[in-house]
């Protein structure tokens, strides 16, 4: 269990920052190898969010993998449960569950479901699928938590969204409702990678300027690179000082990141691996590229597996 | 006292004088909420901008620091009271049944029953008696919503009385429950003392073990004149059996199908479309467990309009003397 006492969120060191850059790696690596073995799902956002879930299962969170329902845990909700690879398999890495597991992933029977869902893996906070709808669950948890322990509770109230589901009017209702609230313990994490199903974001429903909508709201607004491990984790330091309200880390990712054939591609953001596009590598050389970039790390250094 | 009442249900004396008591279903709610929150430090409350209209001031009052309002915010109550039942709260959420659960189903379906939250969603001013306010604001749609939803429990209470039992019991409940509530002044056909128990069936009229010549299964506030119908026909050498169906979900599957076998024709009445509503519920039980005739007293795939409660009532075919017709009908069926 966990001290309670001392939840100072620590900056980062240089080695931290190399094993953060590594795990995330490794997660690249099992993100492509479950949707392989899926043959379904979405490539690009859990590949653009590798680094900022690596960052907040290995350092950020207070949560203990072996007593999942501990209940000072900080709470993590996935609001675009569509991205759940990258939950699952940064759980796994950090000791939730097998990683051997990782490959059941959208099976018959399997705990880890095409969406998230409770039922099948309870330690889960929620399940999600229907965009925009994490949000205002994380508000009803920070809210419940604020009648029992005050403002000055130990816990804080992560939500993970993506940009595209900043279209839906739900999202705007609780964004309303936490400002008026001045929820500051909450804080939200939009993927800002600029791509949905059907396109870029700004031409599918332009959502800039987004910080000051979110500054319009009563919200502190952070904007980051979230592929910069330093910048994630001081981010999240500084959200967490936010005494009086809730703050947004607007993070900026590359959708696809990793593996250079999906990067910045929306055509990525729903297909895995092995899917027929025209324009990108044939259907059956696109894992061996992916897992190929990844295990190099661009061609940096030599595979050890190959 | 009338003889065809059933003494076990201790209803109220003055059933079939004609100034009983009449109360809105929705106060039941409030004071029921208010007693919850008495009981359950847990017992949370959130609306959306129609507090005092749902009955839940009553409770924001006295729990100021346990009650959120949310704004006219619908699809966000439903998954802001997820979130604080994942923490250990209860939270009742109120609004207009046309709103919650009409506007929010979806928040509803996963973010409150698929995580398999305890969460109370009272929906009022159901049904076309709200009256003047028109159609938008009737919801005749809500109990066929929330049925099909797994691991929703469905009540429909028949009078404010049964209304507050409910709201207490639905606080003790584990997983979703959704509560129809009617805006209107309602008799008052129940007691303090007549039993109730969510999952169970009342039967109000007539004996358990007698034969009849029709079942009347009715619930909400026509279980009023499904029992004036009941006496009518009484006069004219008919028994009639009625059912109070206060649970819609789990439906008492026993008490309906031990009707049906004892009279052998069966007449709903809801204040509701006759698709997927109670009615629909008993057919799909009665079929499988003792087929009979049934005639369906409801809304016919129609939206309701402006008028007083009783004109709306009787245009669209939920009056006394179409029950009594039904009845009549049923009969000839057998």
């Amino acid at each position: 269990m966990r001290v309670l006492k001392n939840n100072m969120l620590n900056n980062l060191t240089d080695e931290k920052i190399k094993f953060l850059e590594e795990k995330a790696n490794d997660i690249r690596i099992s993100i492509i190898e479950m949707l392989v073995t899926a043959g379904s799902g979405h490539s690009a956002g859990p590949l653009g969010m590798a680094d900022i879930f690596t960052a907040f299962y290995f350092h950020i969170l207070r949560h203990d993998q072996k007593n999942p329902e501990w209940p000072e845990r900080d709470r993590l909700v996935l609001s675009n449960g569509h991205i759940c690879p990258v939950l699952y398999a940064t759980m796994a890495h950090s000791g939730y569950f097998p990683v051997e597991e990782l490959l059941t992933l959208r099976k018959f029977k399997s705990r880890l479901q095409g969406h998230p869902h409770r039922d099948y893996l309870p330690m889960l906070e929620t399940s999600s699928g229907p965009l925009g709808s994490g949000l205002s669950q994380a508000v009803g948890m920070a809210l419940a938590d604020r009648m029992d322990n005050g403002v000055s509770g130990n816990k804080f109230f992560y939500c993970m969204m993506s940009d595209g589901e900043l279209d839906s009017g739900q999202s705007w209702e609780a964004i309303m409702l936490a400002g008026k609230e001045k929820l500051g313990k909450l804080i939200a994490i939009v993927d800002r990678n600029n791509i949905q199903i059907d396109g870029y974001t700004e031409n599918i429903m332009p959502l800039e300027p987004l910080s000051h909508k979110f500054e319009s709201f009563n919200w502190h607004v952070e904007e980051i690179d979230g592929h910069n491990f330093a910048e994630i984790v001081s981010a999240v330091g500084r959200a967490q000082a936010v005494f009086d309200g809730p703050s947004v880390i607007i993070a900026r990712t590359i959708p696809g990141k990793g593996v250079s054939f999906m990067e910045r591609d929306y055509k990525w953001h729903g297909s895995p691996p092995g899917t027929e596009i025209t324009g990108e590598p044939s259907k059956d050389e696109q894992a061996k590229i992916a897992l190929h970039e990844l295990r190099t790390l661009g061609g940096q250094i030599k595979s050890e597996h190959e | 006292m009338n003889k065809m009442l059933n003494q076990s249900q201790k209803l109220n004396p003055k059933l079939w004088d004609k100034d009983i008591e009449q109360v809105p279903i929705r106060n039941g709610f409030g004071e029921g909420l208010l007693q919850a929150g008495e009981k359950n430090k847990n017992v949370v409350g959130l609306c959306a901008d129609l507090t005092e209209s749902t009955q839940m001031h009553l409770f924001k009052n006295k729990f100021s620091e346990r009650f959120i309002e949310l704004g006219v915010a619908e699809q966000n109550l439903a998954s802001v009271a997820s979130g604080m039942a994942a923490m250990g709260k209860i939270p009742f959420i109120s609004s207009y049944a046309m709103f919650s659960p009409g506007r929010n189903w979806e928040q509803i379906r996963t973010t409150i029953c698929y995580n398999n939250r305890h969460v109370v969603i009272a929906g009022s001013h159901a049904g076309v008696s709200v009256g003047p306010d028109g159609g938008t604001h009737q919801a005749v749609e809500d109990i066929a919503i929330t049925r099909v939803i797994p691991r929703m429990t469905v009540i429909s209470p028949c009078d404010y009385i049964e209304a507050r039992k409910a709201t207490i019991a639905a606080a003790e409940l584990g997983g979703p429950v959704y509560i129809r509530l009617a805006r209107e002044k309602t008799p008052v056909i129940t007691t303090d003392e007549t039993p109730f128990e969510v999952g169970k069936a009342q039967l109000c009229y007539g004996g358990v073990a007698s034969v009849a010549d029709v079942g009347i299964i009715s619930t909400g506030a026509l279980v009023y004149k499904a029992l004036k119908v009941a006496e009518q026909l009484k006069s004219e050498n008919i028994s009639v059996k009625v059912l109070n169906i206060s649970t819609i979900k789990p439906l008492d599957v026993e008490a309906i199908v031990n009707l049906a076998k004892t009279t052998g024709a069966i007449v709903t009445v809801e204040e509701h479309q006759i698709s997927g509503g109670l009615g629909s519920a008993v057919a799909e039980v009665t079929t499988q467990g003792n087929p009979v005739p049934i005639e369906f007293v409801g809304v016919r795939d129609l939206f309701g309009q402006s008028g007083t409660p009783d004109e709306l009532l009787e245009h669209y075919g939920m009056g006394e003397s179409h029950i009594w017709a039904s009845c009549k009908k049923v009969i000839g069926r057998k």
